[in-house]
């Protein structure tokens, strides 16, 4: 076993071990979300979604340039997954381009291909970085996106650099050692990108240096993707694998139902003698009940699994009504300040700081620490943010939940909604007027 | 139109022993609000002009409850849905029009669950439909080659994906209809909705409403056309507060038909 081989076994360990703790963390964090959620059985149409929103990216091709840029890499990232299998073979193994000599031909085309995707996310990468950094793009420098957030996005796309540098050494190298029939280097025929750009780059290096720059291009390639998966976890680019589950799991039915409380219903229905009171649930004596929103816990895990999904793209946030008018609400944010809380919740609880008592979780904090309510109430319900997201995030439903717990928890909510509140309760319309409701139809009675 | 109209109660027909082809759900803003009620009246001309049997539930109509959902009030709304959903059920109501797009997205998507099940259409689809099988014919006139826009309504177009229903029915007045730059998918909100209508705005650099207006004003449009009580009054406001009300009007699509038709 040559040293490599060993370096590369411990390497991949360690990965595994630190990837298995962070994705069992990622998945525990997501399940502090309520469980009982109420799915519509569709799942041709969940399945349909996957295909066309998550695969197809239809959501994202409302938008020309940025889509196609943005596909470019997609598709890099998943084609290169192929490359994986082989490197992580040749690595275990110690062998070199395991799967060249039986796929031949087809190896050489494969291999074609991943180049020029790269290339083409190379392209997209430095788009996006000059986009980033140079362009006043608003949705890249609302207040969110001060620090880390911002830091994390040029993270990745320099990532994205590091890998196709990585690619770039390892197969331009091959290239010329293959030319010099160096041992072990097994022809494949030329490369389409690095079969010019190889000898361009390294022709004339000594065999050693070439094999030194060979290996450098592996290690580079394969060290990115283990730290990517692990920094993943850390950072805003989960989408690449949770999109599919988000798409797959998000509501099907009307954007314009909002999630029933049957626990109200049945007390309403009670009260109006519609069923009988035995039949409301028992534990609505027992304890205080609590409404709506306060705390992770509270919202459908599926709302948290949009929190780690969302990717802080901000296309929510330039459609948002509130926004544009320079209120403070902003979708995106209320999705980031779940997942910062979610993230501080399961901090507590690894680290023992909060202990859990009979499964209830209390740190004296809640989403409102994070989320105010002056961006709550900014909110006019017009699902354009909903609408806008690749990714079919709601964010919606999180910032409707946390009013009701406002208003039904704490009665509190805006004082100008109390003359309305009372209105409907008192005369059956949003305003308290002394007429009649069809006093309107004497218009038509009389004579013009 | 000459002759006095006089629009049948629920409870008349109950009476009776008839049933009318559709109820009309009048609405808070129709039954009060002094804008909307053009548009009530409105609608009762089109349908009486055209022979359709409606009637309306007149006192038993209470407020859809949406306001207090959207604000977080589910107790208030659970109240006002059920006891419409009693009043609806005990008359077998199959077939409801509204007039605005808020008691159409909750009399159709939100009753069910509690119990309510009903045909709901806007007025918008509705009057499609008219044209469409030849019933209500447009004469034009009026409005030919006028510059008119539309304005998307948030719980009509985004939430429940009618588009083109209005379009058609404005394509029959003959005008010059030309789209706001924000439309259909990203058509801007009026700034009402989510119950912000009964609030001050939170604090911000403008209201939403004069962003919207700022886009009908570059649109050149004359006449804009709207489909729901509540953008009627947040796009009216808004343009008299950039004064510009001798000049560009705002009409929900049933006023444009029966000013077209001269009813």
């Amino acid at each position: 076993m040559s040293i490599q081989q060993i370096a590369f076994f411990l390497v991949l360990a360690v990965v595994s071990y630190v990837a298995f703790k962070r994705y069992s963390r990622l998945r525990r964090n997501i399940l502090l979300g309520k469980k009982e959620v109420e799915f519509e059985k569709d799942s041709s149409k969940r399945w349909s979604n996957v295909l066309l929103v998550a695969f197809g990216q239809k959501k994202m091709f409302k938008n020309f340039i940025p889509a196609i840029l943005h596909f470019f890499i997609y598709a890099a990232f998943v084609i290169t997954q192929i490359e994986l299998i082989e490197i992580i073979v040749d690595g275990l193994f110690g062998t070199h381009r395991f799967f060249a000599p039986s796929l031949g031909g087809f190896y050489t085309f494969i291999i074609s291909f991943i180049e020029i995707l790269s290339a083409l996310a190379l392209v997209a990468t430095v788009i996006f970085l000059w986009r980033r950094n140079m362009l006043k793009i608003p949705r890249f420098k609302k207040p969110e996106m001060k620090g880390w957030p911002t830091k994390d996005a040029n993270l990745i796309l320099i990532g994205e650099l590091l890998l196709l540098t990585g690619i770039c050494c390892m197969n331009g190298a091959d290239m010329v050692l293959q030319d010099m029939n160096a041992a072990h280097f097994h022809q494949t025929g030329n490369f389409a990108i690095t079969g010019w750009l190889g000898p361009a780059l390294f022709g004339g290096m000594s065999e050693s240096a070439l094999i030194a720059v060979e290996r450098f291009g592996w290690w580079l390639h394969i060290l990115t993707v283990f730290g990517f998966i692990i920094y993943l976890t850390y950072s805003k680019h989960l989408h690449i694998l949770l999109a599919f589950p988000n798409v797959f799991y998000a509501r099907i039915k009307s954007r314009g139902e909002m999630t029933n409380m049957p626990e109200i219903m049945n007390e309403v229905k009670s009260m109006m003698g519609l069923i009988p009171e035995a039949e409301v649930s028992a534990d609505m004596t027992e304890e205080l009940p609590s409404f709506g929103a306060k705390d992770v816990f509270d919202l459908e895990w599926r709302t948290v699994l949009n929190a780690y999904t969302c990717t802080e793209c901000g296309r929510c946030t330039a459609e948002c009504p509130a926004n544009l008018t320079g209120k403070k609400l902003s979708p995106r944010k209320i999705l980031m300040d779940i997942r910062d809380r979610a993230e501080e919740i399961g901090d507590n609880i690894d680290s023992g700081k909060v202990e859990m008592v009979d499964g209830v979780y209390d740190d004296g904090k809640s989403l409102f620490d994070y989320i105010t309510k002056e961006e709550i109430y900014a909110c006019t319900a017009c699902n354009a943010c909903v609408e806008a997201c690749p990714v079919m995030i709601d964010p919606l439903a999180p910032i409707l939940e946390l009013r009701r717990s406002d208003i039904l928890n704490e009665s509190a909510g805006p004082k100008e909604w109390l003359p309305m509140f009372n209105s409907i309760e008192q005369v059956g319309a949003v305003w308290q007027m002394p007429d009649a409701r069809d006093k309107w139809t004497e218009q038509l009675e009389k004579k013009d | 139109m000459e002759e006095t109209i006089k629009i049948k109660r629920m409870s008349e027909h109950l009476e009776a022993g008839t049933a009318p082809e559709i109820l009309f759900w009048v609405g808070c803003a129709g039954s009060y609000d002094a804008r909307a009620q053009k548009v009530a009246v409105s609608i009762s001309k089109i349908l009486t002009a055209l022979d359709i049997e409606f009637a309306i539930l007149g006192d038993e109509e209470s407020c859809t409850g949406d306001p207090a959902r959207r604000a977080g009030n589910e107790f208030l709304f659970q109240m006002q849905a059920l006891q419409n959903i009693e009043v609806l059920n005990g008359y077998s109501i199959k077939k409801i029009l509204t007039i605005c797009p808020h008691c159409f997205n909750t009399l159709k998507n939100e009753y069910p669950a509690l119990g309510g099940n009903y045909d709901v259409v806007h007025h918008s689809q509705y009057l499609q439909e008219l044209i469409d099988q030849g019933k209500l014919k447009v004469e034009g006139g009026e409005f030919k080659g006028k510059k008119l826009t539309y304005h998307d309504s948030c719980y009509l177009g985004r939430v429940n994906k009618v588009y083109e229903a209005p379009r058609k029915v404005l394509q029959a007045l003959d005008a010059d209809l030309v789209e706001l730059k924000r439309c259909r998918t990203k058509g801007l909100c009026c700034g009402a909705g989510g119950a912000q209508m009964y609030k001050e705005d939170e604090p911000g650099d403008k209201r939403i409403n004069t962003e919207r207006v700022e886009e009908i004003l570059e649109s050149g449009a004359k006449v804009v056309a709207a489909n729901c009580p509540f953008c009627l009054t947040m796009l009216g406001d808004g343009i008299k507060a950039e004064e510009k009300q001798e000049e560009i009007m705002v009409y929900d699509i049933s006023e444009l038909i029966v000013q077209s038709n001269n009813w």
